[in-house]
């Protein structure tokens, strides 16, 4: 008899604990502060991912026979906007990307200018921070040409991508650092699979950083953005989904 | 048996305070790992196996939701698990359509964002902790002594004696409760030397920029996909695990045995076994 009753005990001090350590958690997960020392974790995650390598590595890269039968499409399928709707009745011919804010030498490219510069193609994972990865072939100009032309200042330590598209009524950015920026596999890609970007994807013109998840491969970009903080940006957070929902700015696991 | 004759000379306490320590910190960081896992997992609840895998591809495992049913498929087989996975209602009656329920995910409300941060903030403090653990066990001996299995344990006639004697719910050859039989050696060291550290690795080879550093890793998995299915797969028999570990809890006497954990307890049944 005792030891059923203290099994009893057991099983609804188990359940009464498992009740308030969640509705505790709920609270914990809502409060700012706590966020924070969970959020400590990111910047170790961060120190040791970058003091690992050899801070160029390079992602994985595949062969066609590897290649997705079908690159999902995720966040923004269509930006819809009468600019971007007219832009891509054109084909995009009239599609600009603006390098502004710390340059020594601001540029605008047109598409075709930026088709007419030495290209890289590769076959990489994209990873989702959801959970599912696609694999497909990229072709887009290195971003370290287009930086070399605009010559960074300084002061610089972010570039901010601003995008065509707008989320819930605001516009999608994300932000990188320099050392992403200048890595090989960083790329502004038009071809996704040896045909022009499709707009679900991206089109005309989408951010590679391979290093990092799908979050941060911005789409539909129409312009890059030297800063020296990103306080000043959106709510501050360095991205899109950084500002509205908390997710990491660094986004390499 | 020769092992308890050179057992550490007078060790009073059945539990090394290191042991009891990372048991309580370990059992935490399971418990917050898990929950907030099944969060993530509610990003996204289709297991592929290879490098790739999204909504048109083919998902080995995957469960499935609606407004009126809930459904786990495995393969080809469905199971209805309409109420629990896929289809449940959450603690004001309305149906949710996430595939795990709100009292088995940190937070119980769906945010992605929020189960990463528990999820990756746990892992940094259950990996150093395991390091840890598994470097002093071998110092202090707790390995060498407490779960090393001697010669005569390997012979299949000791195994299966002590599969009989656990059917029969028998745990404890004579008594000698601090002394760990067979098979709880063989969970343990396959626990903590296997699956722990499966868990590590296949969560690291999910990273793209762990995937960069050290591609070797995810290519022992055999892609990125099956390291998450590995992961996933790694989770449940965790949770299998735990519910063997509390039904022997049960069965050997709770308080005790819980109460050992925390103080330390005492060694008895001594050397006669
Ligand atoms: C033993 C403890 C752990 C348990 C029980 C656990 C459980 C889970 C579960 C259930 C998921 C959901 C997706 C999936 O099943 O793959 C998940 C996701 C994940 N876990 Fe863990 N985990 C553990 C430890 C770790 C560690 C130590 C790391 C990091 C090194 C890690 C990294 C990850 C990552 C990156 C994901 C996201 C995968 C995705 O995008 O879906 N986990 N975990």
């Amino acid at each position: 008899m005792r030891k059923l009753l203290t099994r009893r005990s057991l099983i609804t001090g188990a359940a009464l604990g498992a009740g308030g350590l969640l509705s505790g958690c709920d609270a914990l997960s809502r409060s700012p502060a706590f966020q924070n020392i969970l959020g400590s974790a990111e910047d170790a995650n961060f120190l040791v991912q970058r003091a690992l390598g050899d801070r160029m590595e390079l992602a994985s890269e595949y062969t066609i026979a590897d290649l997705s039968p079908k690159f999902r499409a995720n966040g923004t399928r269509d930006p819809g906007t009468p600019d971007y709707t007219a832009s891509a009745a054109q084909g995009f011919a009239d599609w600009q990307l603006r390098l502004t804010g710390l340059f020594a030498k601001p540029q605008i490219f047109s598409l075709a200018a930026l088709q007419s510069m030495p290209q890289r193609t590769q076959i990489t994972r994209h990873d989702c921070v959801e959970g599912w990865s696609a694999i497909g072939q990229w072709t887009g100009v290195p971003l370290k040409l287009l930086l070399d032309l605009a010559q960074l200042q300084d002061k610089a330590k972010f570039l901010v991508f601003h995008c065509a598209d707008r989320l819930g009524g605001r516009p999608y950015y994300e932000s990188i650092d320099l050392l992403d920026a200048f890595h090989p596999q960083t790329i502004m890609a038009h071809r996704l699979n040896g045909e022009a970007v499709p707009v679900e994807n991206g089109a005309p013109l989408r951010l590679r950083v391979e290093r990092q998840l799908g979050y941060k491969h911005a789409k539909y970009v129409t312009g890059i953005e030297a800063v020296a903080t990103l306080d000043n940006i959106g709510s501050g957070k360095g991205g899109y989904w950084e500002d509205v929902a908390n997710y990491e700015w660094y986004a390499g696991i | 048996m020769g092992q308890m004759q050179n057992r550490s000379k007078n060790r009073a306490v059945r539990h090394r305070l290191t042991t009891r320590l990372w048991h309580w910190l370990n059992a935490l960081c399971l418990l917050v790992l898990i929950m907030s896992g099944l969060t993530i997992f509610n990003a996204h609840p289709r297991l592929y196996w290879g490098e790739y895998g999204a909504n048109d591809d083919y998902a080995w495992a995957a469960v499935g939701s609606s407004q009126t049913i809930g459904y786990v498929r495995v393969g080809e087989t469905k199971i209805d698990t309409t109420g629990f996975i896929g289809n449940w209602q959450d603690s004001e009656g309305k149906v949710q359509t996430w595939a795990f329920p709100g009292w088995a995910t940190i937070p119980s409300y769906y945010s992605l964002a929020e189960g990463r941060r528990w999820h990756f903030f746990f892992a940094w403090i259950f990996s150093v902790g395991l390091a840890f653990f598994m470097i002093r066990s071998l110092f202090n001996r707790h390995v060498q002594k407490d779960l090393h299995i001697t010669r005569t344990e390997w012979r299949p006639s000791h195994i299966w004696r002590d599969v009989k004697n656990h059917a029969r719910l028998r745990f404890h050859d004579d008594g000698a409760v601090s002394v760990y039989n067979i098979l709880q050696k063989l969970s343990y060291i396959g626990v903590i030397f296997v699956l722990l550290p499966l868990m590590i690795f296949s969560g690291l080879a999910m990273s793209p920029a762990m995937d960069a550093n050290w591609p070797l890793l995810t290519d022992v998995f055999g892609g990125r996909q099956s390291a998450r299915s590995i992961h996933f797969i790694g989770m449940f028999l965790l949770v299998l695990f735990f519910i063997v570990h509390m039904m022997a809890l049960v069965l050997a006497g709770p308080l005790k045995q819980t109460w050992a954990m925390i103080t330390g307890g005492k060694r008895e049944g001594g050397s006669n076994a």
